[in-house]
């Protein structure tokens, strides 16, 4: 409770700086809106409903291109970690890829796909699937031995190996490297949504550009913090539970 | 001609006392490639195991003791001879002869209930009651059951290891092979071990092999002891220690055995440098 209040605090007090700084007159009200306008800004465009489609429409392709670079991503750094010829193909190109900013994924999508989801997808794909590719192959590869020496003595063998011993000893390199993905995968869609304007539908990112376009710096500001809002909720619905098991099991140090 | 069906494998079956291994070794020999060349672990190492022996591997590290285990667990090929268990050629590890490793290697993601369980799910004919109750049993002969929901990180060293006693006894193996199980642990807890082990070899009747470089924990728990040379690994000499049991390893009598051990395995040590030239 005590922590929650701090937290609580510090965050009134930055308000508090931002409406001050406001006040100052220091830069033109164009420029640096106060809180208050902010806040009306995203009262209006949650009731008639932008900002609620747009989150939807984001995180739907969010969701939709983190869940296919999971799928493709676990198999393919499984793959990576068992066989040498797969290592020195896919794991470096993995390698190579995954230092690409995947910002620079936009401009492909768009020659490739044109304006549409198939091209934000991408995008968001190829932010995700690097990451659980080199996080998995690592995870493996860091299983002590004698993990599966303990298990092959109990007659442990193949699928229930991979199963029941070295996926479950890779875990925590793998949830990290999902945690990695998701926020590669987090900011390319930004990126993409901001850089292209898709007639199928308006995300966060485009509600950020408009909001340039219109100079309406309440609305670049509001939907800043909504994007802000929504990776902390992510973080904390999702992830937190998930470390904080494995710390729990693993028994290390919990932050 | 109609016979009542019995059903398959209770759990007072599944906890019967089965009839341990016989374990014969010919002439196996092992090579290790070294940065200094090839270097002959074992050469032609021969031994006979009877039913229910408790068999101690001792010798300097690098003798090959641990190799020869690893063998007779299946985990490592020999490049020549073999090892029959029961008359049955080794081919590959298996869960008539259970490992326990020098580092604990319970399983990190599983708490203790679940580790002692892992062994017991990968066998058939098992019901999900059969193989609760029966690692709750094995929990509770290593003296364990308080912590069977416990995480493995919470366990001290000699916790840890009656954990991985219990999950090497819950597939009621034949052969139990054992190496340097103790060694990281503090004293008292390893002498409170001693006392358990031979408790639990009483009362499961395993066939024991035990690799370890303390002569004392050897002649404490071994029927026999069996010296081992480096540079090639050989079996040097051989002891029987017949005391009674269970035995203190703090006895007169265990002492002097073990005097009698180590005075052999020093005669050795001083005699490796002038072979080495």
């Amino acid at each position: 409770m005590k922590r929650f209040l701090l937290a609580a605090a510090f965050f009134a007090v930055l308000v508090l700086l931002w409406e001050a700084t406001y006040r100052a007159k220091i830069w033109s009200p164009v420029l640096l809106p106060s809180p208050r306008q902010v806040v009306s800004y995203l009262e209006s465009a949650a009731a008639d409903g932008t900002l609620f489609k747009a989150t939807v429409i984001t995180m739907r392709r969010l969701l939709v291109g983190y869940l296919i670079g999971l799928v493709m991503g676990l198999p393919l750094g499984l793959l990576t970690a068992r066989w040498k010829l797969f290592h020195d193909t896919i794991g470096t190109l993995a390698l190579g890829l995954q230092t690409l900013p995947s910002v620079c994924w936009v401009p492909l999508a768009l020659l490739w796909f044109g304006q549409t989801e198939a091209a934000m997808l991408f995008v968001v794909v190829m932010g995700t699937l690097w990451s659980v590719v080199i996080a998995t192959e690592t995870g493996v590869r860091n299983v002590p031995p004698i993990y599966r020496r303990a298990a092959l003595t109990m007659g442990s063998k193949r699928l229930h190996m991979w199963f029941k011993v070295i996926l479950p000893a890779a875990l925590p390199f793998i949830v990290s490297g999902m945690k990695q993905g998701w926020a590669f995968a987090w900011r390319s869609l930004m990126a993409a949504e901001i850089f292209v304007t898709i007639l199928t539908g308006f995300g966060l990112g485009q509600l950020l550009h408009y909001g340039r376009e219109l100079s309406a710096m309440e609305q670049v500001i509001g939907i800043m913090i909504v994007i802000i809002v929504i990776g902390l909720l992510a973080d904390k619905i999702f992830f937190s539970p998930i470390e904080k098991f494995l710390h729990r099991r693993w028994g290390t140090s919990q932050a | 001609m109609h016979r009542a069906v019995r059903p398959r494998s209770s759990v007072s079956e599944e906890l019967e006392v089965i009839a341990p291994s016989k374990l014969a070794i010919e002439n196996v020999s092992k090579n290790f490639q070294s940065a200094s060349g090839p270097v002959l672990a074992l050469d032609r190492v021969s031994l006979n195991v009877a039913e229910g022996e408790f068999v101690c591997l001792v010798g300097a590290s690098g003798c090959g003791k641990t190799t020869l285990l690893n063998i007779i667990a299946g985990l490592e090929k020999p490049d020549s001879g073999r090892v029959l268990a029961d008359g049955k050629p080794v081919i590959g590890p298996g869960r008539e002869r259970l490992v326990m490793f020098q580092e604990p290697a319970l399983f990190p993601w599983l708490n203790v209930f679940g580790n002692v369980l892992f062994g017991l799910k990968l066998k058939p004919n098992l019901t999900r009651k059969d193989r609760h109750d029966v690692a709750t049993y094995y929990l509770e002969l290593v003296g364990l059951s308080r912590f069977e929901r416990a995480n493995i990180h919470e366990l001290s060293g000699g916790m840890k290891q009656r954990v991985s006693l219990a999950r090497a006894l819950a597939p009621n193996p034949r052969v139990l092979l054992m190496d340097e199980p103790f060694a990281a642990l503090d004293a008292l807890t390893r002498e409170q071990l001693y006392g358990d082990i031979q408790e639990i070899w009483q009362a499961r009747r395993k066939t024991i092999v035990f690799v370890t470089h303390n002569v004392r924990e050897a002649a404490c728990l071994g029927d026999r002891v069996l010296l081992f040379s480096p540079h090639p690994g050989r079996i040097h000499e051989e002891f029987a220690v017949q005391l009674p049991r269970p035995r203190d390893i703090n006895s007169v009598d265990l002492a002097a055995h073990a005097t009698r051990i180590t005075k052999a395995l020093k005669s050795i040590g001083q005699a490796e440098p002038i072979a080495a030239k």
